[in-house]
Formats: C-alpha cells, sequence, structure tokens
C-alpha cells in the first residue's frame, strides 16, 4: 500500500487546522472566554510550528525543487487543484502564523470577550490567507478569497458601533465589486486557455494564436485590478483608511497582512503567466506608475491624517505603494529587497496599530471605548477593566514601543526599516553612475514618504507623551505588552540577522525568477499508485 | 443568439454599475444582485454556447472542445453562485444593523443635508 509521506500531508495543515478549530470553537459557550481563547491559542502555536516545518523543508531542498506539492484527491496537476509550498509561499505562512498570534494574545483581555464568535471568524480569516498563499489554481484562490473576506466582514464589524458599521458598509461593498470583477477575470482567463491551474498557464499563453490575445489581456488585467482593490492601489483603495481606523486593534493587524495577500497573488501569478512569449512583462509598466501614484496618496494622506488609525492606514499604503512599484520595475535583485521591506513594514505597522489601541487610554483613561461599544452592543456582562496590578513603567513602554514601531515604519536607523530602505536604494542605483528616470522618481518618492511619516508620527507622538499635560499612566496587561514586545523584537531580529535573510530572500527571488521549474515540478508531481487488487 | 445573451449580460451588468453608484443601500445591494447575475450568467458562456453537445467525449483520441459541451464552466458558475448568495446575504444583515444604528439608510450613515 503506498500512501504519501506524513511532511506531505503537513501542506494541508495550515489550512485544516484553522477550520477544524474555527468549527469546533462555534458550538462553545461565549462565557467560556478561558477555553475558547486555550483551543485557538493552542491552534495558533500548532499552525505556527506547522508553517516552520514547511519553511524548513522547502529551504533546506529536502523536497525536489524546493517545493512540496499536493494534489488535492489524487488528480493530476493540470486537472485537480495543486497546493503548492515553495519558499515564497512558506515565508508568507510564517509571517501569517507570526502576527496573528500577536493578534490574538492582544485580544485576550479585551477585545476576543465581546461579540459572540471573535475567535471563530478570526481562525477562519487564517484559513482563507493560508490558502491563498498555498493553492495553486485560479478559482480556488477565489474561493479562498472569498473565505477570507467574508470572515474579515465579520471581524471589521466586530464591536458593532456606528463608526465600525459605517467603515464596515463601505469596506464589504467594493470587496463584493472586486470579487466580481475576480470572477470576470478569471471567466475570461478560461474561455482564452482552457485552464485554471496557474503553472499550466504559462505554457499555453505562449502558444495562444494572436487574435486571442486581447481577450487574454484584458482578463488578466480585470483579475489584476480585484488583486490591487485589496493592495489598494490609487485610485482604488480609498476604503483602506477609514476601514483601519474603525476596526478593532487586533483586526486591523490582520488587515494590514490581507492587503498584502494581493501583492502576493501577483508576484506569484505574473512571473507564471507572462514570464516569457509574446506577453512577457505584461502590464509591469502600469503597476509601476501605478505604484508611484500610490505611494504619493499615501505621502499625502500621512501628512493629513490627523487620527492615529488613519495615519497606519495611510503607512500601509506607502508600503503597498513601494512594493507594487517595487514589482513593476522588473529589476532583478530588486524583489529581495522588497520582500524584506514587506515583512518589516507589516510586522512594523501591525505593532503600531496595536499600540493606538493602548495609547487610546492615555487620552481616554480606563477602557472608555469599551465600555462604549458594549453599551451600543447591550451586552451585560464587561470585560473586566484593567485595574489592579498592570505591567510597570507602562508610560515608559508605551513611548519606547511608539518610538521603535516609527523607526521601521519611517525607515529610520538603526532598525530594520532602515536596511530595507537601504538596500532598495542600492538595488535602484544598480552602482552605476547613470541612474534611469523612472528610478530616480521612486526613490524621491521613497525618501518623502519617509519623510511625511516621521513628521506625521512625531507630530502625533509629541502630542501625546509630551504635550498633554498631567497625564496618568495607563494599566496595561502583560497580555496586551507581550505581542507588541513580540512584533518590534522580530524587527530588531530582523536587523541583526539581516545577512542570513537577505540570503534567504534572495533564493526566493530566484525561484520566481525560473518560472521554468516551478513549472515542471507541479506538472510533473506524481499521482499516488492505486493499491494492487483496487477495483477501477 | 451570442449577440442576444451580450446583450442581455451588457443590460444586467449596466443596470447594476448605475444602481451601485446611487446613495441608498437597497439600491446598491439590488445593484450588487444584478451584478452578479450578469457576472454568474458571463461565467457560464465562457463555456461556450452550444445546443445538443454531450457533457463528455467517448471518442476515442485526444478530445477537442468541439465535441462536447465544456461541464468545468457549469461547475464554476455553481460555486460562483453559492459564494456571492452567501455574501450577499451578508451584506443584506449588514445594513439592517447600519439602518437600525444611524437611522437612516444613506451609505454614509447620515443624510446629506444633517
Amino acid at each position: 500500500m503506498s500512501s504519501l509521506p506524513w511532511i506531505q500531508h503537513l501542506i494541508l495543515a495550515p489550512i485544516l487546522l484553522p477550520l477544524l478549530a474555527g468549527a469546533v470553537l462555534i458550538p462553545v459557550n461565549a462565557k467560556r472566554h478561558g477555553l475558547k481563547f486555550a483551543i485557538d491559542l493552542g491552534c495558533h502555536l500548532l499552525l505556527l510550528a506547522a508553517a516552520l516545518v514547511l519553511f524548513w523543508q522547502t529551504d533546506q531542498e529536502l523536497w525536489p525543487g524546493s517545493m512540496g506539492v499536493y494534489l488535492a484527491a489524487n488528480w493530476m496537476a493540470p486537472f485537480g487543484i495543486a497546493l503548492v509550498a515553495d519558499r515564497l509561499s512558506t515565508l508568507m505562512l510564517v509571517l501569517t502564523a507570526v502576527l496573528s498570534l500577536a493578534a490574538l494574545i492582544f485580544s485576550h483581555h479585551g477585545w476576543s470577550r465581546i461579540g459572540a464568535h471573535f475567535h471563530s471568524l478570526f481562525l477562519f480569516l487564517l484559513m482563507g490567507i493560508n490558502g491563498a498563499f498555498l493553492t495553486h489554481d485560479l478559482f480556488n484562490l477565489f474561493v479562498f478569497f472569498e473565505v477570507m473576506l467574508a470572515a474579515s466582514y465579520g471581524l471589521v464589524l466586530h464591536g458593532y458601533n456606528t463608526a465600525r458599521i459605517r467603515a464596515g458598509m463601505q469596506y464589504i461593498a467594493i470587496n463584493l465589486a472586486a470579487s466580481l470583477l475576480f470572477l470576470i477575470g478569471i471567466a475570461l482567463i478560461y474561455a482564452c486557455t482552457g485552464t485554471l491551474n496557474m503553472a499550466d498557464l504559462g505554457p499555453r499563453i505562449a502558444v495562444l494564436a494572436p487574435e486571442d490575445l486581447p481577450l487574454l489581456q484584458i482578463g488578466a488585467l480585470i483579475l489584476a485590478l480585484a488583486f490591487l482593490t485589496k493592495g489598494a492601489m490609487w485610485p482604488l483603495g480609498f476604503w483602506l483608511p477609514t476601514t483601519y481606523a474603525a476596526a478593532s486593534p487586533p483586526v486591523a493587524a490582520m488587515l494590514v497582512l490581507m492587503t498584502k495577500v494581493g501583492l502576493y497573488a501577483i508576484i506569484r501569478l505574473w512571473p507564471l503567466a507572462f514570464a516569457d512569449g509574446p506577453l512577457a512583462g505584461f502590464g509591469l509598466e502600469a503597476l509601476f506608475w501605478g505604484g508611484m501614484a500610490t505611494l504619493l496618496f499615501g505621502t499625502l494622506g500621512t501628512l493629513a491624517a490627523q487620527e492615529p488609525g488613519r495615519m497606519a492606514g495611510y503607512a500601509a499604503i506607502i508600503s503597498s505603494g513601494t512594493l507594487m512599484a517595487i514589482i513593476g520595475s522588473k529589476q532583478p535583485g530588486l524583489l529581495g529587497a522588497g520582500l524584506y521591506y514587506l515583512l518589516g513594514s507589516t510586522l512594523a505597522i501591525a505593532a503600531f496599530l496595536l499600540l493606538i489601541g493602548l495609547i487610546e487610554r492615555i487620552r481616554t483613561p480606563g477602557t472608555a471605548l469599551l465600555a462604549l461599544t458594549m453599551e451600543a452592543f447591550a451586552i451585560e456582562e464587561k470585560p473586566e477593566e484593567p485595574v489592579g496590578v498592570g505591567i510597570p513603567a507602562a508610560l515608559a513602554f508605551l513611548g519606547l514601543a511608539f518610538a521603535g514601531s516609527a523607526l521601521v515604519i519611517t525607515g529610520l536607523p538603526p532598525l530594520s526599516g532602515f536596511i530595507a530602505k537601504f538596500s532598495l536604494f542600492h538595488a535602484l542605483l544598480n552602482g552605476s553612475s547613470t541612474v534611469p528616470l523612472q528610478n530616480g522618481g521612486l526613490i524621491l518618492l521613497i525618501f518623502c514618504s519617509g519623510l511625511a511619516g516621521i513628521i506625521a508620527l512625531m507630530r502625533f507622538g509629541v502630542r501625546t507623551f509630551w504635550a498633554s499635560g498631567n497625564i496618568q499612566p495607563p494599566s496595561l496587561q502583560h497580555s496586551e505588552a507581550l505581542p507588541i514586545s513580540l512584533l518590534l523584537l522580530l524587527c530588531i531580529a530582523m536587523t541583526i540577522y539581516a545577512g542570513p535573510l537577505f540570503d534567504y530572500l534572495g533564493r526566493v527571488s530566484q525561484d520566481l525568477a525560473q518560472p521554468e521549474h516551478y513549472v515542471e515540478g507541479v506538472l510533473s508531481a506524481p499521482v499516488i499508485a492505486a493499491p494492487a487488487g483496487a477495483r477501477p | 443568439m451570442e449577440a442576444v445573451i451580450s446583450l442581455a449580460i451588457g443590460v444586467l451588468f449596466g443596470s447594476g454599475i448605475w444602481l451601485i453608484l446611487r446613495p441608498r443601500t437597497f439600491q446598491i445591494i439590488i445593484g450588487l444582485m444584478l451584478m452578479s447575475y450578469a457576472v454568474n450568467l458571463f461565467i457560464f458562456m465562457m463555456g461556450r454556447l452550444w445546443i445538443d453537445k454531450a457533457p463528455l467525449t467517448l471518442n476515442p483520441g485526444t478530445p477537442s472542445l468541439g465535441e462536447y459541451a465544456d461541464p468545468l464552466a457549469q461547475a464554476l458558475v455553481l460555486t460562483a453562485i453559492v459564494i456571492g448568495f452567501a455574501t450577499t446575504a451578508l451584506y443584506l444583515v449588514v445594513m439592517i444593523g447600519a439602518r437600525g444604528l444611524t437611522g437612516t439608510d444613506h451609505v454614509d450613515g447620515k443624510e446629506p443635508g444633517a
């Protein structure tokens, strides 16, 4: 009896674990916070372990071609749905696991106790994100996007108040419209190529008749529109700052990751579909200029924003815009630096969004915000106010954490943001004396966005910590300080271990630059032979 | 036949776009539904219009799409209908909540003049 080795089955774990745990949590009574939290935490730790094993497995080339292929239902690659864990997707899995663990621990004290199904929705969101990173089929990608979005609709509305429902209405409407575009794009691509498997797409596009190309181009552009709406490209990203500012802090931290899912889909799909042939590099020019416009929009927005939540939203837009311009500029060597920037900025913006929830307490002592929410939701049971033994030196912690995340977001030395920008500039300048106009413009815009970030964050910091007069130190719980410290420590670790990390990211971008290996690996993945004596 | 179908899809989608640009939540949900109908039809048509074709071919040799009606488009549209239905229902709930909380059915949560 032949069967798959267990390690191959592990590729399914990041999708199945949160699904099962989320389903188990639904019938558990909402009053048993401790049990729900424990199950959720256990699931998160298992997820992190699974992601790390997959990460190790792909990077050590223990699988042929450093990628693991899981053929669902044992169908051969172009026919069935394939799940693929390669270096890029496992890296994103690890990032997801770390970020969601931090958000979950943060929610322990207050946010997970209001509303009924926070933990289940949170796990379903994780299932959608992980699935989108692993799947290798366009329509399956759509399904996982919908799972992710449906869970995020519920989570954005979590702790139901007027601001959240107003932001949620716009967020849901624009995402429903984007999903329709996603479907149109998939349908057009299927009509032209007759396949939905990403690996099968490239070879088929290369031999497409010239009269079919325009239809395919339209399909790919509409599909990209759907991805870029999630990635908040200007002018598709107006929903983002309002939603970030309105969502509860742990949810907002997860939303930062969701903007990166759209960009991930482009990084994954474009090299596979448009590597060579008549459409090589199709649409990347537009992506570059779109990224530049997004950067500019984010820069202006950061300066104009008054609330910290909106500031974080614009910081996420700047981060998306930078990545789009990097992907669009088609330069080898730039993508590794871009991925480093993605990791650092995602962690720092998420830490900042969690921090905002605590900083609000300085301004409105106690948990006025929570209390207000409870009133609107008419919940009898209130979470305990954070009184009693908090962590010592709360103000010092808040100030230091704020400074740390601000340093990474704006790209000042000595933290990882600086290394990211430095390596970006290094790759853009390319060691030559003449710099192309495009690269020069991108460098200038990244500089300006950093400057705008410094001005805005400094203004906010000075107002909050120095100029607000006689402030009371808020009481913080360990479960609130821990995740922020974790995220910022990771940023510091990224700074210290920048060398090995860059080597790794170099291997990731090398994999992406050789789509033919990837295509061959997926299409030649062996099916398991039927056991002898089985009936046909 | 193709012209009639494409006109129908176009009219549905166009009406949907006009409706989602309107300020009332009811208009938006009707617009989204019309658009999702149009998209479902569109996916369905991507398997081409065939009459009297079997969903699979039993002829020997390499099969070509000319011999059978593509069943995959129908599987896709079924999934898309289910997902679209679920998300629309979810949006409806949010809308009712918004109406109750803000007291108006305007998408901004407040009347334009107020």
